[in-house]
């Protein structure tokens, strides 16, 4: 089954005088359960690549399909809805909500879900121990760590159990030992629940863990590898 | 508590002094609304109770033409004994009869013209405050004596005092001379120039007398306490007149149409003036929650990013307005009432107050009149202007983009 299929995706950026190629025709097809790393220079497309996938961003022409559904020619509203029930988002900066802990942050998706109380504090409750914030639960953003905050935004992505898990630059502000870790974590949930990982790095360690790397270069994919993952 | 609204009370929050200073702004306009709408409503009040005491009454019973045409001969036949079975029937109401003519009053130098009321000296007191208003003399006695009470003004107008003997000319409801002799037996002095200088009163067995009324008077008046309740009183005393005497019963707001116009202008300018100061309020709050959207839109591009559509986050913006509103509302409203109920209790008044306020009937203190309507329509309509505030910047996030308001900073 087709976890993501990307159709001759263009996307062209006008940055002064200057009209800049995001994505040039681009087309990619994930399979579910797929541990996929985007791969490019600054630049490159990646970013682009992954906002489209997750109907964060339109194309100027193209397609984009999430499990068969066609999501570029959605409304706003009804991407929204996608992306509440079927994505979940990992950021570089890790973008939690700074006035939430980290247990009302992992909730606060599945309150807009519409996921009864009782059940979201049993869920958040285990998706915290389970990504090894137990006994963190109550703080703050500000009072934890970058690798604590950024298990509280990959613990808010998966708590829902989405069938795609798309992550931009996940180890960009965490040092190595706690980006082993993450990754870690993301093959362990590829591989236990099947999660479909899209993610978009320079990391050449992240780049380690995939099973397959497409390398991208000015928009457009040059290289489309499966390796054996670390 | 919900997570949304802990989500939108910890957002408020962020910024204490801003959030302090917008809710500060709502409840000092609230405290005033509340005292100036209480105070405003107890000198109307006043200015009702007061016009209507003096003279009008709550309701009048007349023959029907005669409020806007006062000819002597519309008249309300036996009158004295009709006001006397209302009496027996309404027994928690005031009710007294009087006729009304004009006639020429002189005094052995001067002459003037006035309006003569014939009134029961028994009863009047009970619907008018002239009587009590007698600084020289007494008020009328038998309700046949040859009497009369005049006000202070017309006393130095006809340069005549208490025991002088005044003739009083006129015409009778027949169309005949009337004609009476009758002393001063008490000077009123009402504060109101036109009253004191144009008013007579004297018994109405007199009155019937001299201008040949056949046992009719003009006016049953009927004072009601308070204006609570007249339409009701009305209909009851309407259905106690008479079979086959086409009477009718006017209401105060017929008899006194002036009355409530004044108040009406003057509801209407003092509401202008209420109206500004929720605009300028609701401009506090449009530039707060504006300011407020502005500074998250990194943040709104987060949650909406994780699946949160504009409209759910317009009503996270709409609902952090609704508490900042109502933490307005109850803190302006508590210390609106608080101080309101202490000047109800000690009165209001300011220099020169008391020279104007005679001029209006009224006295030379006002009490604000709390009721929960005065302590809650000038709050609730400062919410209702805030939350209208609130929906130019939660509409401005149905035009985010996810992508573009994350890179914002």
């Amino acid at each position: 089954m087709t976890a993501v299929r990307c159709v001759d995706l263009c996307k062209t950026y006008r940055q002064g005088e200057v009209d800049i190629k995001a994505l040039d025709h681009v087309s990619i097809e994930i399979k579910e359960g797929g541990f996929v790393c985007l791969s490019a220079p600054s630049g490159g497309g990646k970013t682009t690549l992954l906002n489209a996938i997750g109907g964060l961003d339109k194309p100027d022409s193209g397609e984009v399909y999430i499990a068969g559904q066609r999501i570029d020619n959605l409304s706003k509203g009804e991407l929204a809805e996608l992306r509440l029930r079927q994505i979940g988002f990992v950021f570089q900066a890790f973008n939690l909500i700074p006035v939430l802990t980290a247990r009302e942050n992992v909730e606060f998706v599945m309150q807009v879900q519409g996921v009864p109380a009782g059940e979201r504090q049993r869920l958040a409750h285990a998706i915290l121990d389970e990504v090894g914030l137990a006994g963190l639960e109550d703080r703050r953003p500000a009072d934890m760590s970058g690798g604590q905050q950024q298990r509280v935004a990959v613990a808010r992505a998966i708590v829902s159990r989405p069938a795609l898990v798309l992550a931009d630059e996940p180890t960009a502000n965490l040092d190595s030992k706690t980006a082993d870790e993450l990754m870690e974590l993301f093959r362990e949930l590829n591989d236990h629940h099947s999660t479909t990982f899209v993610i978009a790095t320079h990391d050449k360690r992240v780049m380690g863990y995939a099973k397959r790397l497409v390398r991208m270069l000015d928009g457009r994919i040059v290289a489309d590898i499966k390796q054996d993952a670390a | 508590m919900n997570l949304v609204f802990r989500l939108a009370w910890r957002n408020l929050w962020r910024h204490p002094r801003r959030t302090w200073l917008t809710t500060a702004a709502m409840m000092f306009s609230n405290t005033l609304l509340v005292f100036m709408i209480s105070l405003q409503f107890g000198m109307y009040g006043l200015m009702i109770d007061n016009t209507l005491q003096a003279f009008t009454g709550h309701l009048q019973i007349q023959a029907p033409g005669y409020k806007d045409d006062q000819k002597i001969r519309q008249t309300v036949a036996d009158i004295v004994p009709l006001a006397e079975s209302l009496r027996a029937e309404l027994p928690s109401v005031s009710i007294a009869a009087r006729g009304t003519a004009f006639a020429l009053v002189s005094s052995e130098e001067r002459s003037y013209g006035i309006a003569v009321f014939g009134v029961e000296p028994a009863y009047e007191p009970d619907v008018s405050t002239i009587p009590g208003l007698v600084s020289e003399g007494r008020f009328l006695g038998d309700i046949d004596a040859p009497e009369i009470i005049i006000g202070a003004a017309l006393a130095r107008n006809l340069r005549a005092g208490l025991g002088d003997e005044l003739t009083v000319l006129g015409s009778g409801r027949d169309g005949s001379f009337a004609a009476a002799v009758v002393d001063i037996v008490g000077i009123f002095d009402s504060g109101i120039a036109d009253v004191d200088r144009s008013i007579t009163e004297i018994p109405l067995g007199l009155f019937q007398d001299v201008f040949f009324m056949d046992g009719s008077g003009h006016q049953i008046v009927i004072n009601a306490g308070s204006i609570d309740g007249v339409a009701e009183l009305q209909s009851k005393v309407g259905s106690l007149l008479p079979a086959g005497q086409d009477l009718v019963v006017h209401d105060w707001d017929a008899l006194q149409p002036g009355l409530k116009q004044a108040i009406k202008a003057d509801m209407s300018s003092a509401f202008l003036m209420y109206g500004i100061l929720v605009i300028l309020v609701a401009f506090s709050v449009l530039n707060t929650q504006l300011m407020s959207v502005l500074e998250r839109t990194h943040e709104f591009g987060i949650v909406m990013s994780l699946g949160l559509t504009p409209g759910r986050l317009g009503r996270l913006v709409l609902l952090e307005t609704a508490i900042m509103g109502a933490l307005g509302l109850v803190l302006g409203a508590v210390l609106g009432g608080l101080v309101t109920s202490w000047f109800s209790v000690n009165g209001f008044a300011y220099p020169g107050m008391e020279e104007l306020a005679s001029k209006f009937n009224l006295p030379a203190r006002f009490f604000p009149q709390v009721s929960p309507l005065t302590l809650l329509v000038g709050p609730a309509v400062v919410f209702l202007f805030t939350l209208l505030a609130a929906v130019y910047p939660a509409l401005r996030l149905h035009r985010l983009q996810p992508v573009e308001a994350m890179r914002a900073v």
